[in-house]
């Protein structure tokens, strides 16, 4: 009995939490039939905010899984001083609200009044206000993804794979590709998945780094509270819709696929 | 001599886990590292193979100084207690794994894989994934795909640790039975004195990080070193200051005898084919263990006035440490 209290009890939340609320966003997104999606699909710039939403989190994923591979070996198999330390900061980017982590970056990065920024700019390359910084702020909020997942896989794998790899004459690099790589697959592609939906819907840290430039800064979620405040809200649910869409389906396929004794 | 370490040191941390180890391993043998866990052999091994680094010494591999060589030059095939199976690899493929590695051509990975699975009997488990093998058939491919690479030298870390008893017992016959085959040069570590006496050829004993003793198992058995050797190899007991196997001593009653302590028995336990006597000599409590026929044509039993006396020719007598 109290087993199925409890288990009535998470669908429930769940439900009013998570189902119904995203359910009410898709039937919002299509309250005119297909007039919303088509609407938003046929304005260059909305299309233009889109893409660079999906370039930006690529590029954003790309980076955070390989050095989210590197850093989660690092911490893994290796022994230096600082380790601990390192592995708390790797929670920051999580614990912090988004919107510090754009201001901090401005700090650093800001063309003109930047610690950083002015130099990079005179080399001809901006950040703030570009797509490089929409990228780095990105990479910033999503970069525990990957290690989160893939530490405690290296762990529970342990090295003694890998140390048979050795002698039997495997160097670095090839036991890393035969063996170890094969052994966190899931690990990784989970960190992946995680990434990408988070980069796909990040806001906050992009919101003021962007400069938030229609057609050209602009991503898909600033799109979606321009709309909103702007009372189109046809147009706020179906990019809402399309982005929660992409992220939902990347989620569901790969718990899909994730073979079971993996889990 | 096919592996030589010298003067070898080891600390993690101030733990000393090996203290200036010397050792000679002859070519073709099969070489037991003996001692209680926690001794050092895994290191001892682990350095060998080039998986741990010594702070000093030098460990030659047939001639060939490998101090500083990584584990993949070292030529040597390494067997895990928990055998370390490439989980995601067919058996076939995990024993080609050292082959594909040094790139040979597909033929002749193929002939020399299914040759050696038919070494360990495993042909017919070729496709299967390790995970669907038993604990013994998944120490049987480790040892396969560590020949694969005709290693110079097989090295084994307690190979059989982890299996049940029987299937222990099974394939320790059988490690040795292949090793008459194959006659690669092995050394392999395990904390069980029985398994090093009945499988090798020469035993080394470590105890905590340094070498008690190196020699054949009669030599072990028969002329200990020290009183750890002798304690370690199998059951003693003490006459007066010396360390005896209890099946070395002898009981007598009536007349009495220069070499001989008197005592009184005090208990007698039955196991098996074997009795054992405990013998109350005053000071000391001595145990003597006889086979049943020499127990009765004795004519003792507990309360028994008797005289203990350390068989003629027992080579084995040690002073006891006080
Ligand atoms: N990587 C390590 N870090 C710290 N201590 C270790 C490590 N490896 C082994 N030791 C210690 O060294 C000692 C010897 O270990 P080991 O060589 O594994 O012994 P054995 O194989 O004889 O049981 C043990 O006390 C063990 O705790
Ligand atoms: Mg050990």
């Amino acid at each position: 009995m109290a087993k199925y209290a409890l288990r009535l009890t998470v669908i429930a939340y769940l439900f009013f939490l998570v189902a119904w609320p995203l359910y009410l966003v898709g039937k919002n997104a299509f309250a005119n039939g297909l007039d919303n999606i088509t609407g938003i699909l046929e304005d260059p710039d909305i299309v233009h905010a889109l893409t660079l939403t999906v370039q930006v989190a690529v590029i954003a994923v790309i980076i955070n899984t390989v050095f989210g591979v590197g850093i989660s070996l690092l911490l893994v198999r290796y022994e230096f001083p600082g380790k601990r330390l390192l592995s708390a900061m790797l929670d920051v980017p999580l614990s912090v609200s988004p919107i510090v982590v754009g201001l901090a970056l401005v700090l650093v990065y800001g063309g003109r009044n930047g610690w950083f920024g002015p130099a990079l700019e005179n080399a001809g390359f901006q950040v703030i206000f570009s797509t490089p910084g929409i990228v780095l702020a990105t990479v910033f909020v999503a970069l525990p993804l990957v290690i989160r997942e893939v530490v405690p896989v290296l762990e529970e794998v342990g090295d003694e794979q890998e140390q048979a790899a050795r002698s039997l004459g495997a160097n670095a690099v090839q036991t890393f590709r035969r063996i170890t790589l094969p052994s966190i697959k899931w690990g990784v592609i989970y960190g992946v998945v995680l990434s990408l939906a988070r980069s796909l819907g990040e806001f906050g840290a992009v919101k003021v780094v962007s400069g938030n430039v229609l057609g050209q800064t602009r991503t898909a979620t600033l799109v979606v509270e321009e709309k909103y405040l702007n009372f189109d809200k046809g147009g706020a649910y179906a990019t809402a819709f399309l982005l929660a869409l992409v992220a939902v389906a990347c989620i569901i396929t790969v718990s899909i696929l994730r073979p079971k004794e993996d889990r | 001599m096919s592996i030589e370490i010298k003067n070898v040191n080891k600390r993690f941390g101030d733990f000393v886990a090996l203290d200036n180890v010397s050792v000679s391993i002859p070519s073709g043998q099969l070489t037991a590292l003996l001692g209680p866990s926690g001794g050092g052999k895994s290191t001892l091994l682990r350095i060998i193979a080039g998986l741990e680094s010594a702070e000093s010494g030098t460990v030659e591999i047939e001639g060939l100084n490998a101090t500083k060589l990584p584990p993949q030059k070292r030529n040597v095939g390494f067997v895990f207690q928990h055998y370390a199976a490439f989980k995601h690899l067919s058996v076939a493929r995990n024993v080609a794994f050292g082959l594909e590695i040094r790139k040979r051509p597909k033929d002749e990975i193929r002939e020399r894989v299914n040759e050696l699975l038919d070494l360990v009997h495993l042909r017919q488990f070729a496709d299967r994934l390790p995970s669907q093998l038993s604990g013994g058939q998944r120490q049987r491919m480790a040892l396969a795909r560590a020949l694969a690479v005709q290693p110079t030298v097989l090295l084994l870390d307690e190979p059989f640790g982890a299996l049940d008893a029987k299937v222990r017992k099974e394939l320790r016959d059988w490690l040795r039975r292949l090793h008459d085959e194959v006659h690669v040069t092995t050394v392999f570590v395990t904390h069980d004195q029985e398994e090093a006496l009945e499988v090798a050829d020469e035993i080394v004993v470590i105890n905590e990080g340094r070498v008690e003793q190196i020699g054949s198992p009669d030599e072990l058995y028969d002329q200990p070193a020290n009183d750890f050797v002798m304690k370690f190899l199998g059951p003693v007991t003490q006459l007066g200051d010396r360390l005896v196997r209890p099946h070395d001593l002898h009981l007598q009653v009536g007349e009495r005898d220069a070499e001989a302590v008197s005592g009184r028995v005090t208990r007698v336990t039955r196991i098996g084919f074997e009795i054992r006597v405990e013998v109350s000599t005053g000071d000391q409590v001595v145990t003597v263990t006889l086979n049943r026929n020499e127990f009765l044509s004795l004519g003792i039993g507990t309360g028994a006035e008797v005289q203990v006396r350390v068989a003629p020719d027992v080579p084995a007598v040690v002073r006891a440490a006080a």
